[in-house]
């Protein structure tokens, strides 16, 4: 499909793909009519320095960082058991899964007011939002691993005299931890994307937030590297969580090289 | 084997099994009868769909028989138990553990633990001749040591009976030729009871001493041939005038069976 091994160096690739979005980028800037969307590079970024000055920049991502951490992480522990339950007992599965899947589908803006009306405003709609969304990714993802644990691994593990108990804690749960990780990057990328909605709630920092109040008085430059901002920690993130890919799973049969 | 006092090592007991599948029931299994001898080498061979695999499954206690018995050393077969050993066509290793750790498996189960576990572990890695391969991933293995490490693996447990479902069947001629060499020299050595399907009249020729001929659904006993050829047998045992004769006669009667699953 691909040619082997061209002799430049990965890093060289990635320099080389970052100098052509900066290119990209300064000939939009160029452009009058893309000039407002996209300020010059230097100016962008000279603008850190404003909203530092401001005294919200790192409050804002502070904040940010809170929020989904805190929604990614109650999130992830809530699917765990509703995931292997629904795996495991059909009844929770048809209770449980056409609700799912109806949830999933509507953008969590549309049901902020009605979280903001019981929670008030503040972090803990915020959480609230965050946890929702990536819980249903998360579910929907561990619940599938559970479903396709290879069914003679479980037979072969049986004949060797493993109980229910040894069966769920030394084949079932290693053999979904794959899935496990795909639902972690999922859920991770779900909580910076659902940031936005989850701070429509009337928080009071944030990049989400600060986004849309850059957005009211028309500070572009700033707004652009706010974007760029949650664009570099969902990279982060990824990072840590090939890492863990890595770390844990590195026995399985189809790896990407 | 001559004056040979030798008991019964599995009875299986008029088993009939029905699946109940979208197009009604369909009958797996019906009336069949068998008694295992200890130390015995049995093969089934038979068309695809005549219910070997559920045979072999009830056998181990991975499935119930709808009416009929199965008995391991006279006590009636409920669920599972490491006396009967199983090695699957897939494989079935787990990939997050390595070689040894797949062969301690069953081993920790049945709290053997620390140093003896390891010893015994190497022991029947040693006699899969995998000892320079303890500690890599099962994705690291070619599909003839997988099956190997597999094979140590339900050794482990020390079963009385093995019962191998098609263990070679997804491996290329050379491989398969030399792991069948491989389990007759340890059974001749051992002489574990062993149960063993194949689809490969000429594997189950080489290897057992009795093979038998199962019919088309629903599956039935078609006929036990006895295959009296003398171990050690060798791929030369292949040419002789009595494995092509009893090759003949069974391929016929498979023969005829593909063709009623065909009708």
């Amino acid at each position: 499909m691909k040619k082997k091994n061209s002799k430049i160096p990965k890093k060289v690739w990635l320099l080389l793909s970052f100098l052509t979005a900066m290119v990209l980028w300064t000939l939009l800037s160029m452009n009058e009519k893309t000039a407002r969307s996209f300020p010059n590079v230097i100016v962008t970024f000279r603008s850190m320095t404003t909203m530092i000055e401001r005294g919200v920049f790192f409050q804002d991502i502070k904040s940010s960082l809170i929020s989904v951490s805190a929604g990614f992480a109650i999130g992830f522990v809530l699917s765990l058991p509703v995931a292997i339950l629904m795996a495991w007992y059909i009844p929770v599965r048809n209770i449980i899964e056409p609700w799912i899947q109806f949830i999933r589908n509507i953008p969590p803006l549309a049901y902020v007011p009605l979280v903001v009306i019981s929670a008030g405003v503040g972090r803990k709609p915020q959480i609230i939002v965050i946890t929702i969304a990536t819980f249903l990714i998360m579910t929907v993802t561990i619940y599938q691993g559970v479903l396709n644990v290879d069914e003679t691994l479980i037979k072969a593990a049986r004949v060797l005299g493993a109980t229910d108990k040894d069966i769920f804690l030394k084949v079932i749960a290693p053999a979904t931890l794959p899935f496990i990780i795909t639902a972690i990057r999922l859920g991770s990328s779900t909580a910076l994307t659902t940031l936005i909605a989850a701070e429509s709630t009337g928080a009071v920092a944030g990049l989400g937030m600060r986004i849309r109040s850059l957005n009211n008085s028309f500070e572009s430059e700033p707004m652009l590297l706010y974007i760029i901002i949650i664009g570099i920690i969902g990279m982060l993130v990824e990072k840590f969580v090939k890492f863990l890919e890595r770390r844990f799973t590195g026995w399985q049969e189809k790896r990407e090289a | 084997m001559a004056g040979e006092e030798r008991s019964v090592k599995v009875r299986i007991d008029n088993v009939k099994r029905i699946f109940n599948t979208r197009n009604g029931e369909m009958v797996a299994l019906n009336g069949v009868s068998l008694d295992i001898m200890e130390n015995e080498f049995i093969c089934v061979v038979g068309p695809s769909g005549c219910g070997k695999s559920t045979l072999l499954n009830i056998i181990a206690g991975l499935l119930e028989p709808s009416s009929g018995k199965v008995y391991c050393d006279g006590k009636e077969v409920v669920g599972t138990g490491t006396e009967r050993g199983v090695v699957f066509q897939q494989y079935a290793l787990f990939p997050w553990m390595t070689v040894k750790k797949n062969v301690m498996f069953g081993l920790n189960l049945k709290g053997i633990k620390g140093q003896e576990a390891e010893d015994i572990a190497m022991k029947y890695i040693k006699m899969v001749q995998l000892e320079d391969f303890i500690n890599h991933y099962p994705k690291e293995l070619s599909g003839g040591m997988k099956q190997r490490v597999a094979i140590a693996r339900a050794y482990a447990v020390n079963p009385s009976v093995l019962l191998m479902d098609e263990p070679f069947g997804a491996l290329d001629a050379q491989t398969r030729t030399q792991l069948q060499s491989e389990l007759l020299e340890t059974w001749e050595k051992e002489r574990k009871t062993c149960f063993f399907i194949t689809h490969d009249v000429d594997e189950a020729i080489i290897l057992a001493q009795k093979v038998i001929i199962m019919s088309a659904r629903p599956g039935r006993i078609k006929e036990i041939v006895d295959i009296n050829i003398p171990y050690p047998r060798t791929q030369e045992t292949k040419m002789s005038p009595e494995f092509l004769e009893l090759k003949n006669h069974i391929w016929s009667q498979v023969y005829q069976e593909y063709l009623e699953v065909r009708k």
